[in-house]
């Protein structure tokens, strides 16, 4: 198939009729010579404001030149150096609206695949033994509450100055958002497995089902334990709900619930795991996130005849990546724009039924800046459904604000940090990630765990 | 991974185990709850801790084989490990100290009061614990309780034990007939239509009454929110906000439908879980 320079090289996708019936990836991944030809349309400007777009500034032309020029281990060691989590961001990172975005071809033509090259790095890494050896030489110990994406960031700098680290993890098995909320079809659990591995043979240790906060509070990390300087990324994990009448009907949950049951418990494959997940023919996913994406496209494959997203604004408004909403649509999922649930119904055994719902159309801006939904009268319906699945937001876990004193938050209990460093109200805790920022992206995480750990350094270099 | 140290058969399916635990030891308190995973692929179930020993870095926990899972925890012996130990869960139970505490067991969850009433009795509350079973075989701990606390009442529905009759009922009787007898608050502990049954008898007489709920839960750490329970009338996270709840403000009605949700799986894993240890064995 000819393509034109002006056109993106296309990502092979695995076919969407096959795909929406299994988890394995549906994104297969540049070919050499995809990538080669793709490389070759970088413009390799003077001053490339695709790095501007990146929340860790990835030197984009440097790796993408060294693609061109077939140089794959200089193309891993130029993105690894900015960004510690390249073949996840390549994967999940909405490029359309970072880096992607500021290229300088979408002036005339469509940009340069950035996310798909990185991918492409990343995935040729992992093939490669891996380079690093744990050696600890420093004695001030290191902790970091949460092995999500800015906990595993943040522990790798300081593991390869020396210092010994140690991630508690809640659960029990680590990754956060990118183990219990990504689905495997998305971000293969393998590629985390794999960074996860390369952290362990830096030296850095990984302590499962440890709650900081109950097992272990914060300042028992500084005394009993020893700990000379804390990095807490416990995340956004705290699912909300809508308040609507008929939430509390058996077959409506949260899509951390549902995603939990199919992606850290293994719901997807019966066979090995214990967990049940619950899935009726007719199922709406409420929201129109990335998460809510991921869990209308999980309902299909786990078997939903009918998978539907209902929100209340338009596809204008809705904050999923674009590839999520354009494989979600091959897949076959049906989208309720300008709908706004209003209650849910269940029948006499309390079984959620139907899902009543009002027409909307679009106002002013908001707030947020987005057009706000403003009712159509009399335009009430109900749509049947055999579950409700609701993909509306998170907020940060209370559980170690709750238990810690001196940590400050803001009303909507973030933590309150410094931007550059991270550093809390707290000596010598920092904070970083969707805890700090409340629900964000993979990169925003990995940016502020990679600063933090560049802070701490300094903060106990200072110390002395 | 956490050792099981002693284990004890209690009832035909009841069974007491011991594990070591240090950390989860040093930091519980009455009312919390542990998250469990026996194997890989396997649940995580919430388990009441029953008591924790600081000094000897153990908790003790106590489970009924219900389910695939809880047979396989009840399967598992002393020296043998268990997967995944995580905790202490929730919150712990406040009451103003210096009353009169009264503890209401029923059937496995009996186990939840040793820690209870052994903390209050040492900070010199008065502490009544009512234990309930069906008949004296199925009565469980009671000599361990006895030390632990000011008065044991036991009540069996034949009267083959104790009181004849349902905890309630024994109850009741204590409230009416006054101080000292009469509790100043109380705790129950067991089968969801038990506690329902001790809100119910504890509300004319307006005495303070906290229920231990058990719903469904898949995390524990207030990430999923299935465990949702109605409580004077919004929603709280058993989890999280929980696991002890006042028992006049909780909608039962809601939360026995919810924990019905996966009976029918349920079912479905006991049968598969049979069928893979018969092949086991075979």
């Amino acid at each position: 198939m000819p393509i034109k320079r002006a056109d993106k090289t296309p990502m092979p996708v695995r076919e969407a009729q096959q795909r929406a019936h299994d988890f394995i990836e549906v994104n297969e991944g540049y070919t050499k010579a995809h990538a080669a030809f793709e490389a070759e349309r970088c413009l390799r400007c003077q001053d490339p404001v695709c790095v501007g777009g990146c929340p860790v500034n990835v030197p984009i032309p440097e790796f993408i030149h060294a693609v061109a020029m077939g140089d794959m281990a200089g193309a891993a060691e130029i993105l690894r150096s900015a960004n510690p989590l390249p073949a996840i961001c390549g994967r999940v990172c909405p490029q359309e609206s970072q880096c992607e975005a500021e290229c300088s071809m979408t002036q005339r033509f469509s940009p340069v695949a950035i996310g798909h090259l990185e991918r492409f790095v990343a995935d040729w890494e992992r093939t490669q033994p891996p380079s690093v050896q744990a050696k600890i030489t420093r004695t001030e110990k290191i902790a970091i509450i949460g092995a999500g994406p800015s906990g595993l960031v943040c522990a790798g700098p300081p593991a390869r100055l020396g210092y010994p680290v140690t991630i508690y993890e809640a659960l029990h098995a680590a990754g956060g958002v990118l183990r219990y909320g990504i689905p495997e079809f998305r971000l293969p659990k393998q590629v985390l497995d794999w960074e996860i591995g390369l952290l362990k043979s830096m030296g850095v240790e990984i302590v499962c089902n440890v709650i900081i906060g109950k097992t272990l509070t914060l300042d028992e990390l500084f005394g009993k334990m020893g700990y000379a300087a804390v990095f807490i990324g416990t995340g956004a994990g705290l699912p909300q709900f809508l308040g609507i009448p008929g939430e509390n009907l058996n077959g409506v949950m949260s899509a951390n619930e549902f995603l939990t049951r199919v992606n850290l418990m293994g719901g997807y494959d019966p066979d090995t795991a214990d967990t049940p997940v619950k899935v009726g023919k007719r199922m709406a996913v409420i929201g129109a996130g990335n998460t809510a994406m991921d869990a209308v496209r999980t309902s299909m494959r786990m078997g939903a005849e009918k998978a539907m997203v209902v929100y209340r604004r338009s596809d204008k408004e809705m904050s999923a990546r674009v590839e999520e909403y354009h494989h979600a649509m091959e897949e076959g999922v049906e989208f309720h724009w300008l709908t706004n649930p209003l209650e849910i119904q269940g029948n006499a055994e309390g079984w959620a039924t139907g899902l009543k719902c009002q027409k909307m159309t679009l106002g002013e801006p908001d707030a947020s800046g987005r057009a706000r939904p403003v009712p159509i009268p009399d335009s009430e319906f109900v749509l049947p459904v055999d579950n409700v699945i609701l993909a509306i937001g998170t907020t940060p876990n209370p559980l170690l604000t709750r238990t810690t004193s001196g940590l400050l938050t803001n009303k909507k209990g973030c933590l309150v940090a410094d931007e550059k460093t991270g550093l809390t109200s707290k000596a010598l805790v920092f904070a970083g990630g969707d805890a700090v920022t409340g629900a964000a992206t993979v990169i925003l995480a990995a940016g502020a765990g990679k600063r933090a750990a560049q802070a701490i350094h300094e903060a106990l270099e200072a110390r002395g | 991974m956490a050792k099981i140290i002693e284990t004890r058969q209690l009832t035909a399916v009841t069974k007491y185990f011991r594990i070591e635990a240090p950390l989860i030891a040093a930091s519980a308190r009455p009312g919390q709850f542990v998250m469990l995973r026996v194997r890989e692929g396997g649940e995580r179930i919430p388990i009441t801790i029953a008591d924790y020993d600081r000094e000897l870095g153990t908790i003790t926990i106590v489970v009924q084989a219900v389910g695939a899972t809880t047979q396989r925890v009840c399967a598992l012996k002393t020296g043998d490990d268990i997967l995944d130990v995580a905790g202490p869960m929730g919150g712990h139970i406040e009451i103003a100290p210096g009353g009169h505490v009264c503890g209401v067991g029923g059937g496995f969850g009996s186990a939840a009061l040793l820690c209870l009433m052994r903390e209050f009795t040492a900070r010199g509350d008065t502490t009544t614990a009512i234990l309930g079973a069906r008949n004296k075989d199925l009565l469980i701990l009671a000599d361990e309780l006895r030390p632990l606390c000011t008065h044991l009442e036991i009540c069996t529905d034949d009267g083959s034990a104790g009181f004849k009759g349902f905890v309630t009922q024994r109850l009741a009787q204590l409230i009416e007939a006054g101080p000292p007898k009469r509790p100043d608050s109380v705790v129950a502990i067991g089968p969801m239509a038990m506690m329902r049954a001790v809100a119910e008898t504890t509300r004319g007489p307006k005495v303070k009454t906290l229920v231990s709920m058990d719903p469904l839960m898949v995390d524990g750490t207030g990430m999923c929110g299935g465990c949702r329970v109605t409580v004077a009338g919004k929603a709280q996270f058993a989890c999280v906000d929980g696991p002890c709840f006042d028992a006049h403000e909780v909608d039962f009605d809601v939360a026995m439908r919810r924990n019905k949700a996966y009976v029918q799986e349920e079912k479905r894993a006991v049968d598969r879980a049979a069928c893979m240890d018969r092949r086991e064995t075979a």
